[in-house]
């Protein structure tokens, strides 16, 4: 679905991705965990298409198209989803009327008519449902004045209407209770099936134990220094990063 | 790859007004010239009492004296009256009686800015007084609006069929003595609209005028006067278009508004005329004095205006709440771009006891636009618990254009609330991003910001224009937004 390779990118000069290959497959669930500033968020940037960040190198397909070539909108269309790690706040515009406009410029691009108010509805309550989304939410400005945590629900409710191939949820969990991580969770385990993929950014090991990826990767660098199963994450969580660190320093050499 | 705001930015600049056609037909042209003979000339064409030579005469007496504003946000374009024809009308054979006398290229012009002059679409219930430059040659509805005497009609007509009324009323709100523009107004004003609602009369429609100004270098000076009677309720709606010119136009125009004992007034403007190119050559003048007076106790009169055209905006509609218990309202947005200029905003004079009073300014600035919120509230001694919200947010698109409030408060009696709000926010690269990440692409990311920005004005507006100002706002700030 999903085939980077040797991607290389960097913002205002500063190179920040120095050559990532990683392939993910539908059906398959992938984690990416790695220190602060390793290059998490921006590699989400670079494939949804950011403008500040520069692509000095390397290649995407998404399902067999040259992914780098297309515009964010039509990234957006063709099935890739971002849940971001900050949320912003779009004053004035209703929640719903821009998960409606969303909705229907996909099926738009796609050749489908816009969907029927009635079943516009019908869908949003089914998936509000699904991820315990407060309707009250639905009706306010998108995002304006939401809690931490009801901006990240707000994000899956999203990726629940949207329903995209492949989502990358960066830090969902970071800011979301006990009980809002394991609504999220068992959200996002409802969504998947063997035609969509996920990537799943983290810091704590704790999220992987309610979606459990197929593979672990760390990043290090603007690199991917390491790649395992789900038992490299709780390596990473007793032992920290260091005992990556030093190999992937000395590799850079 | 997505393009960056420079591009972006300079596409949209690029954009043509769509409006920028001119008809061809032969127009009956005043010599250029502003003096006391021109006036009489008007004056005579029109057929006009004495009184109201003499009170035109008067007026140009006061434009003499006026000096130019200062005050404004902006540098006033030196303006050579002299060089100005006061009066432009298509000449026309003889007098029409319906649609079908009227010229057909003035139609097709009509047509093509959309506006629904004839009959069939008119259906939405619109009656339509349509003024081409200088002179009324179309209205619709007659009909109905005279079985329930309602007066709709040329001032040129009013002054004719209704001279009591008109002497009456006449500079009653705006005096010529008000302003520069409002005495140059008085002394040369060709037509408008003429409305009187009777006593206790509901307008069962919406009424409608749509402006244009058509021939070259013609200063266009439209008077509308709006009587609603006691107990009486009207909606009237302005909306203007202009077709591309080189030079600069100026407008002038002169709105008084009655609202007598429990009559209700709501005025909309829907303003689309040639802002001028992107490097600001050309484009309309636009100073416009627009007053109401609630005369009566529970009066209201509500102003609501979008604003998108013009290369200078100079304009606010103001109402005296003289009666008690009477409302004013304002609710506004304005749009400027490139280097468009809009000063705008509202006086709202509180005299009445439990008078009360409204405003909402919506301005939204792109390229290298500026727009300036002015507003006066003013309490006088008598006005006890008089009340005052007013609300101005401002909206930036780039990083090269501007946005400035100046609200000023005058308060002679310590029973009066007055509430004061102001916001500026830009719309940000990372919101486009977020709904670009949607499957939105910028430009409907825009509108969807702009409208929603926009909303609590646009819901003020009569539904099926609330949809046209929605597109036409959508329109305007197409390929704004890095
Ligand atoms: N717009 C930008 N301008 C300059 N530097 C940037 C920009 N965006 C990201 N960076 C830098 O790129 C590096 C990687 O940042 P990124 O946000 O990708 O890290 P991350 O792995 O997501 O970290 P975290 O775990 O803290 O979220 C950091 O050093 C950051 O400061
Ligand atoms: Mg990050």
């Amino acid at each position: 679905m999903l085939n980077i390779k040797n991607l290389q990118a960097k913002v205002e000069d500063k190179q920040i991705l120095k050559g990532i290959d990683l392939q993910v497959n539908a059906g398959e669930i992938h984690a990416i965990m790695g220190p602060n500033g390793s290059g998490k968020s921006s590699l989400a940037s670079v494939l949804t298409g950011r403008e500040n960040f520069e692509v000095t190198g390397g290649e995407v397909s998404f399902d067999g198209k040259n992914l780098l070539e297309m515009s964010p909108e039509d990234r957006a269309r063709e099935g890739l989803f971002l849940a971001f790690q900050y949320p912003v706040e779009v004053p004035g515009v209703s929640n719903i009327n821009f998960l409606r406009t969303a909705l229907n410029e996909i099926r738009a691009y796609h050749n489908e008519p816009p969907m029927e108010a009635k079943e516009f509805l019908r869908l949003t309550k089914e998936k509000q449902k699904l991820v315990e989304f407060d309707a009250r939410l639905t009706n306010r400005s998108l995002n304006e004045g939401f809690s931490g945590g009801e901006k990240k629900r707000n994000e899956i409710f999203q990726l629940a209407m949207l329903n995209p191939k492949l989502a990358i949820l960066d830090e969902t969990d970071s800011g979301l209770d006990i009980d809002a991580l394991r609504v999220v969770s068992s959200g996002v385990n409802k969504l998947r099936s063997d035609k969509n993929a996920f990537i799943v950014i983290t810091h704590y090991q704790r999220l992987l134990e309610y979606i459990v990826p197929d593979f672990v990767h760390v990043l290090y660098n603007g690199r991917i220094v390491k790649s395992g199963t789900k038992e490299l994450a709780l390596e990473l969580e007793e032992k920290g990063y260091d005992w990556i660190k030093e190999p992937a320093a000395t590799a850079s050499v | 790859m997505a393009k960056n705001s420079a591009e972006i930015i300079e596409e949209y600049s690029d954009k043509e007004y769509e409006y920028g056609f001119v008809t061809d037909i032969e127009m009956d042209v005043v010599p250029k010239g502003l003096n006391e003979d021109t006036i009489h000339l008007i004056s005579a064409k029109k057929n006009e009492p004495q009184w109201l030579l003499e009170w035109r005469l008067k007026a140009y007496q006061s434009f003499l004296k006026q000096p130019e504003p200062h005050w404004q946000n902006f540098e006033l374009p030196k303006i050579d009256f002299q060089d100005i024809s006061y009066y432009a009308a298509p000449r026309q054979k003889e007098k029409l009686k319906d649609m079908d006398e009227v010229d057909p290229e003035l139609i097709a012009t009509f047509e093509k800015l959309g506006i629904p002059l004839s009959e069939q679409k008119v259906l939405a219930g619109v009656a339509v007084d349509a003024v081409f430059d200088s002179v009324s040659v179309a209205t619709t509805f007659q009909k109905t609006l005279k079985e329930h005497g309602i007066i709709f009609s040329s001032v040129s007509k009013a002054v004719q069929e209704y001279p009591e009324l008109v002497q009456k009323y006449l500079g009653s709100v705006v005096p010529y003595s008000d302003n520069m523009f409002a005495a140059l107004n008085g002394a040369v004003f060709s037509d408008g609209s003429f409305v009187y609602i009777p006593k206790g009369v509901r307008c069962p429609m919406e009424l409608s005028t749509y402006f244009r100004i058509n021939a070259g270098n013609t200063g266009q000076f439209e008077r509308t006067l709006i009587i609603a009677d006691e107990g009486s309720y009207v909606s009237y709606l302005e909306g203007c278009t202009a077709p591309k010119r080189d030079e600069n136009q100026m407008h002038a125009a002169v709105v008084e508004l009655i609202a007598h004992e429990n009559a209700e007034i709501k005025y909309s403007t829907v303003q689309n005329w040639f802002p001028g190119n992107k490097d600001g050559t050309g484009g309309i003048y636009n100073f416009v004095t627009k007053r109401g007076i609630c005369k009566g106790n529970n009066a209201k009169i509500s102003w609501t205006q979008v604003e998108t055209g013009s290369a200078i905006t100079w304009k606010y509609p103001s109402v005296i709440l003289q009666g008690d218990n009477s409302t004013g309202e304002f609710y506004s947005v304005a749009v400027t771009k490139n280097k468009q200029i809009a000063d705008t905003g509202t006086k709202m004079i509180h005299m009445g006891k439990n008078t009360k009073s409204r405003i909402i300014s919506k301005g939204i600035s792109a390229g290298e636009g500026q727009n300036s919120y002015r507003g006066q509230v003013k309490v006088g001694t008598k006005a006890e618990n008089a009340r005052n919200f007013t609300q101005c947010d401002s909206l930036l698109i780039g990083d090269r254009c501007g946005a400035h409030t100046f609200p000023y408060i005058e308060s002679k009696n310590r029973s009066a609330t007055i509430e004061h709000e102001a916001t500026t926010s830009k719309i940000g690269e990372d919101q486009i991003f977020y709904l670009n990440q949607r499957g939105i692409d910028t430009e409907k990311a825009v509108a969807l910001i702009v409208n929603g920005y926009a909303k609590e004005v646009l819901n003020h507006l009569p539904m099926e224009f609330a949809v046209e100002a929605q597109k036409l706002l959508s329109i305007t700030l197409e390929g704004s937004v890095g």
